[in-house]
């Protein structure tokens, strides 16, 4: 990873990406393991209202995330089944990178930022089209809120 | 001749090749039988670090199975190096079984055959039938020693469809099972702004081609339905016979994998070929026929 594409990342997603890149490729796939392991329990209303969130269509299993932007800061909820660990393996990185930044460092956030976590060669591109489904979600989420 | 015996399950006996597939009960019982190898092939490439069946080895889809450069699968010398690295033998007993009602460990199986792998069998059920009968699971990956497998040719035309067959098979009119879903078969798009779809330039289906979503062939619990029932929708329903010469396509050609076991080796039909291409290839090619709507 070159340095000019770190820098477009903000901290959180550029320390998954550095500790993707840090780890030898044989336990990569571990490591996403880790991460889908650390992916939050849904807080209420959410845990017991799923259709509040939104479904991310382009993950083939069910995905569902929320953005919510509360003074000034973004708070990522985000579901998805056990049987999917790499589904909640990005959810749960998006969670780490994105929550408590402001609306406008979340939108500054490149589309293809997952695509940048040196994840492509573990998973296949259409898990990596839900990847940036998930952002997309979330980005439009948050200028849904900020211009409302 | 396969040195593992076959399972017995009266349910098994009625399909066309009844050692084609493995109850969970079975497998339980022959973990241990020298000659076999257990395989999981699943959609999410990490649930076999999540736990799986103990002594089974991982093969994935994508990074195993495919070319890392063209859209295209493995040649014969990556495929014997992979059996060679995960100790799998030309003679080997590979049982196959994964998520998502064996999608994949049917699309995994598919492959093998392309190589001549002669003893393949599935596992009814897969993945979610031992999760749910509450059957050991472990995250140890097991040691095994490296085989020598012979490069052998990748026979594609028997099994596997290309887009220029494709065409030729629908102005032959000749028979074609559609697997996807009735939206996706029909055509409807939902595109809105800002939601990027997992897509292809247009939607439809190959003209003359007969909707079937897979999920028809399988039960609740990810086990295969029975004869009479699979013959009354295959044939009864769409009169198809297995003498046909049929090409069954999904959108990567996972799920249409799981049609062609069901014909091939359920029904016993022939002559049937996966066309992996299907409609992410189909959909996005520049002047194919396609034609819209439920029929």
């Amino acid at each position: 990873m070159s340095e000019s594409t770190a820098a477009q990342l903000p901290p959180g997603l550029a320390a998954v990406a550095a500790d993707f890149a840090d780890t030898p490729r044989e336990l990569r796939l571990e490591l996403l393991l880790e991460y889908a392991d650390r992916l939050k329990p849904l807080p209420e209303p959410y845990a017991s209202r799923e259709d509040l969130m939104e479904r991310v269509e382009e993950c083939q299993s069910p995905l569902f995330a929320v953005a919510e932007v509360k003074a000034d800061s973004v708070h990522i909820h985000a579901t998805a089944p056990q049987e999917s660990p790499t589904t909640r393996a990005f959810a749960s990185i998006m969670q780490l990178g994105l929550d408590g930044l402001t609306p406008a460092e979340v939108l500054a956030v490149p589309a293809a930022a997952p695509l940048q976590l040196g994840l492509t060669e573990l998973v296949s591109p259409l898990r990596m089209r839900g990847a940036t489904g998930l952002l997309a979600r979330i980005q439009r989420q948050v200028r849904a809120a900020t211009t409302a | 001749m396969s040195q593992v015996p076959f399972d017995p399950n009266p349910k098994f006996q009625e399909y066309a090749t009844p050692g084609a597939l493995v109850s969970t009960e079975w497998l339980a019982a022959n973990l241990n039988t020298p000659g076999l190898v257990v395989v999981e092939s699943d959609e999410d490439t990490l649930l076999y670090e999540t736990g799986h069946i103990p002594g089974s080895i991982k093969v994935d889809w994508h990074t195993d199975l495919n070319d890392p450069v063209s859209r295209d699968y493995v040649g014969p010398e990556g495929f014997a190096a992979l059996m060679s690295r995960k100790g799998i033998s030309r003679e080997s007993t590979v049982v196959f079984y994964g998520d998502k009602s064996n999608w994949w460990a049917a699309y995994a199986l598919w492959v093998f055959r392309l190589f001549g792998h002669e003893d393949v069998r599935l596992l009814d059920g897969g993945r979610q039938k031992w999760e749910a009968e509450g059957r050991e699971m472990t995250k140890v990956v097991p040691t095994r020693e490296t085989t020598t497998y012979p490069v052998s040719p990748r026979n594609d035309r028997e099994l596997r469809a290309y887009r220029e067959q494709v065409l030729e098979h629908v102005n032959a009119k000749g028979c074609m099972v559609d697997v996807r879903s009735p939206q996706e078969f029909s055509g409807e798009l939902t595109h809105m702004p800002d939601y990027p779809q997992e897509g292809t330039l247009r939607g439809g289906h190959i003209p003359g081609a007969k909707s079937v979503p897979w999920k028809r062939a399988a039960q609740d619990d990810g086990t295969f339905k029975g004869v009479a029932e699979l013959r009354a929708i295959y044939e009864g329903e769409k009169g198809l016979s297995t003498g046909d010469d049929v090409i069954a396509y999904c959108r990567i050609g996972e799920r249409s994998s799981h049609t062609w076991f069901v014909l091939t080796y359920l029904l016993g039909f022939k002559n049937v070929r996966n066309y992996d291409g299907s409609w992410s290839e189909w959909g996005n090619a520049v002047r194919l026929p396609i034609a819209v709507g439920a029929e």
